[in-house]
């Protein structure tokens, strides 16, 4: 029997969503490991955010108020109080950014098996993690050594903990940490002419596309079609596109009545960005291509001869 | 100050696959220097090139066949390689903190006042190794850097992290530090005829888990890897049938039904 320790997240003042997903992930595990639950919600407006997430499921909210914003030195040595000072071995958190700074961190210092990028798990006399590989294309099965680990669950795959919970919020005091990594601000990138959040029909174009010259070929389309044009990261790190036509993690997320996937693979990151649109339209050469498993349509071919074929048909 | 810089072979699936066991058939496998090892190699390569950087080392941990591929970042201007393989890599499923072993010992021996490694490795894709490292060897880190101006003299890195939704922090770390490098950091060049050429007298040393002061048992796993399959699809998506034509007239009619470009 262990317990198990969630980390919360939130950026400029604000709780962010999966906070109440890995409540609900936290909870499940705790659940296999016949243990309690735990939460820790470190710097920022603690005693909000601590009210925010006192869910159903949730046994202990532990506050560390120490700092405004993400430190992973202060989250560092606050999971570590709270690892001390309760029976919790297990640790989950979220694979965010964030999560990406700080969960291989707390792993390594504690001598805890890491897995990371769950989208789901099961437990049966050990833990059995399921996580994706090859750029989403292969499901794995990840089998953890012993009842000690840390866990990064993927945004989006557990349902939110919802209700009221009771648990008792306490501070926990930390030795206040000298960061030798200070953040000194943030920055807002991808203004600019349009805001492909805005538009109801998108034609978003892929690594797929090879070069900068053929891009003419899918403003021909978005034209043809009264679409916006979008792209995913490689077009936008190419410098062939201006960031704000980027969708996805890092970029935008777009729910459009129509989105014409051309020449992407439906990466996580990606995918993220526009799975809630309307009609998922994708043009892919390689049948095994992930974006068709959440494509509502799909044609298997080169882009080169489909694009032109369709650009007749509305001319 | 030396740069070491973390560069791995990565495999991806080609568009035709078959999984045998808890794996990709060998023969459906193709290989490439993974995507954000690329821009790591840049970022330390023009380090060396603006004079802030004397010596910029590759590691990695794979296999003979991987030679070929850190030969890519020697040409790009990698000065000289490690390889450092076991058997012990090959047939089990190497966690985080395995990798780390090796990373370390490989820092004890080299001393360098910055690692470079990529965000994430695109096939098996923990996202974790480089802050791992960075924990092991008392390193400062960033992870997820799409922007680096480095101050060698006041010893500090300032670099932005991408953030979700199209935010940055601006964040000042401390040298010596690890830090993950995002793709879209720097243009990552193509190796020239002459790099490629110079490459083949570069040294890559092929080093043994004895040889970092390792045994075996050091890099064991505490995962294992139990089973590997295709996903089932969420979406029932109609596969639109026919050559090009066919299916541009299909798709059309169904984006015509959806009120596009009527
Ligand atoms: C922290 C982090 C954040 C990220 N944020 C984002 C983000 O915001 N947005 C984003 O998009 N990515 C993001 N990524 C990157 C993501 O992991 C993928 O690398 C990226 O989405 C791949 O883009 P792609 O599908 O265009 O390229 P690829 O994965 O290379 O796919 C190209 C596709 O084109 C197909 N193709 C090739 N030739 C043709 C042809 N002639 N006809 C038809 N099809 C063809 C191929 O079959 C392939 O499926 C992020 C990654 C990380 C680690
Ligand atoms: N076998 C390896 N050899 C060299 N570098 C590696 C290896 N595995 C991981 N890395 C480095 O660590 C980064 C993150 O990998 P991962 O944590 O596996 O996603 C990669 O971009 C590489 O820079």
């Amino acid at each position: 029997m262990s317990d198990v320790l969630a980390v919360a997240e939130h950026r400029r003042g604000e709780l962010r969503d999966v906070s109440a997903e890995v409540i609900m992930a936290g909870r499940e595990l705790a659940d296999a490991l016949g243990g309690d639950l735990h939460l820790a919600v470190v710097a920022g407006d603690v005693d909000t955010f601590a009210d925010e997430l006192n869910r159903e499921g949730v046994d202990a909210i532990h506050t560390v108020a120490e700092g405004e914003e993400f430190d992973h030195n202060v989250y560092q040595a606050a999971i570590a109080a709270v690892l001390d000072g309760t029976d919790a071995a297990a640790v989950v958190a979220p694979n965010s950014v964030n999560g990406l700074d700080y969960a291989p961190a707390v792993a390594e210092q504690h001598g805890l098996p890491l897995v990371t990028d769950a989208i789901d798990f099961e437990y049966d006399d050990g833990l059995t993690v399921t996580r994706e590989m090859y750029g989403s294309k292969v499901e794995t099965s990840v089998a953890v050594e012993g009842d000690r680990f840390a866990l990064t669950i993927r945004e989006g795959e557990w349902e939110p903990a919802a209700g009221e919970g009771d648990a008792p919020i306490e501070p926990v005091a930390i030795d206040s940490v000298e960061s030798g990594a200070r953040v000194a601000g943030f920055e807002e990138v991808g203004g600019g002419d349009v805001d492909i959040a805005d538009a109801d029909v998108l034609v978003s174009v892929g690594r797929g596309i090879e070069e900068e010259d053929n891009l003419e070929l899918v403003e021909e389309l978005a034209e043809a079609l009264g679409a916006t044009l979008s792209a995913s990261r490689p077009i936008v790190d190419s410098g062939w596109l201006p960031k704000n036509r980027q969708v996805g993690q890092s970029g935008k997320v777009v729910t459009p009545d129509v989105y014409l996937a051309v020449g992407i693979s439906g990466a996580v990151q990606h995918v993220t960005g526009m799975k809630g649109s309307d009609t998922i339209i994708a043009i892919n050469s390689d049948p095994n291509a992930p974006i068709f498993d959440i494509a509502d349509y799909g044609i298997v071919g080169d882009l080169f001869d489909v694009v032109p074929a369709l650009i007749e048909e509305f001319e | 100050m030396k740069v070491l810089v973390t560069v791995k072979e990565v495999a991806s699936a080609g568009d035709d696959f078959t999984i045998e066991g808890t794996g990709i058939a060998e023969s459906d496998l193709e290989y490439d220097l993974n995507e954000w090892d690329d821009y790591a190699v840049e970022a330390a390569v023009q380090l060396a090139e603006a004079g802030v950087a004397d010596e910029v080392v590759g590691v990695t941990i794979g296999p003979e066949r991987a030679e070929e591929t850190i030969r890519m970042a020697l040409a790009k201007g990698v000065d000289r390689a490690i390889r450092v393989w076991d058997d012990a890599f090959a047939t089990g499923f190497p966690d985080v903190a395995s990798k780390v072993d090796v990373f370390e010992a490989v820092v004890a021996e080299e001393e360098p006042d910055l690692v470079l490694s990529g965000v994430q490795a695109a096939d098996d894709g923990f996202g974790a190794t480089g802050v791992a490292l960075a924990e092991r060897i008392g390193f400062e880190h960033a992870a997820v850097v799409n922007h680096l101006d480095l101050d060698a003299d006041a010893g500090l890195a300032n670099v932005h992290r991408e953030l979700e939704g199209g935010v940055e922090e601006l964040t000042e770390v401390d040298l010596p530090a690890v830090l993950t490098v995002q793709t879209g950091l720097n243009e990552p060049r193509y190796a020239s005829l002459r790099g490629i050429r110079q490459a083949q007298r570069k040294e890559i040393a092929a080093t043994t888990l004895d040889d970092l002061g390792l045994t075996a048992e050091d890099v064991e796993s505490a995962l294992t890897l139990t089973s590997m399959y295709e996903p089932e699809s969420e979406s029932d998506a109609e596969l639109i049938e026919g050559d090009a034509g066919e299916a541009a007239t299909r798709l059309a009619t169904i984006l015509r039904e959806k009120g596009v470009g009527a």
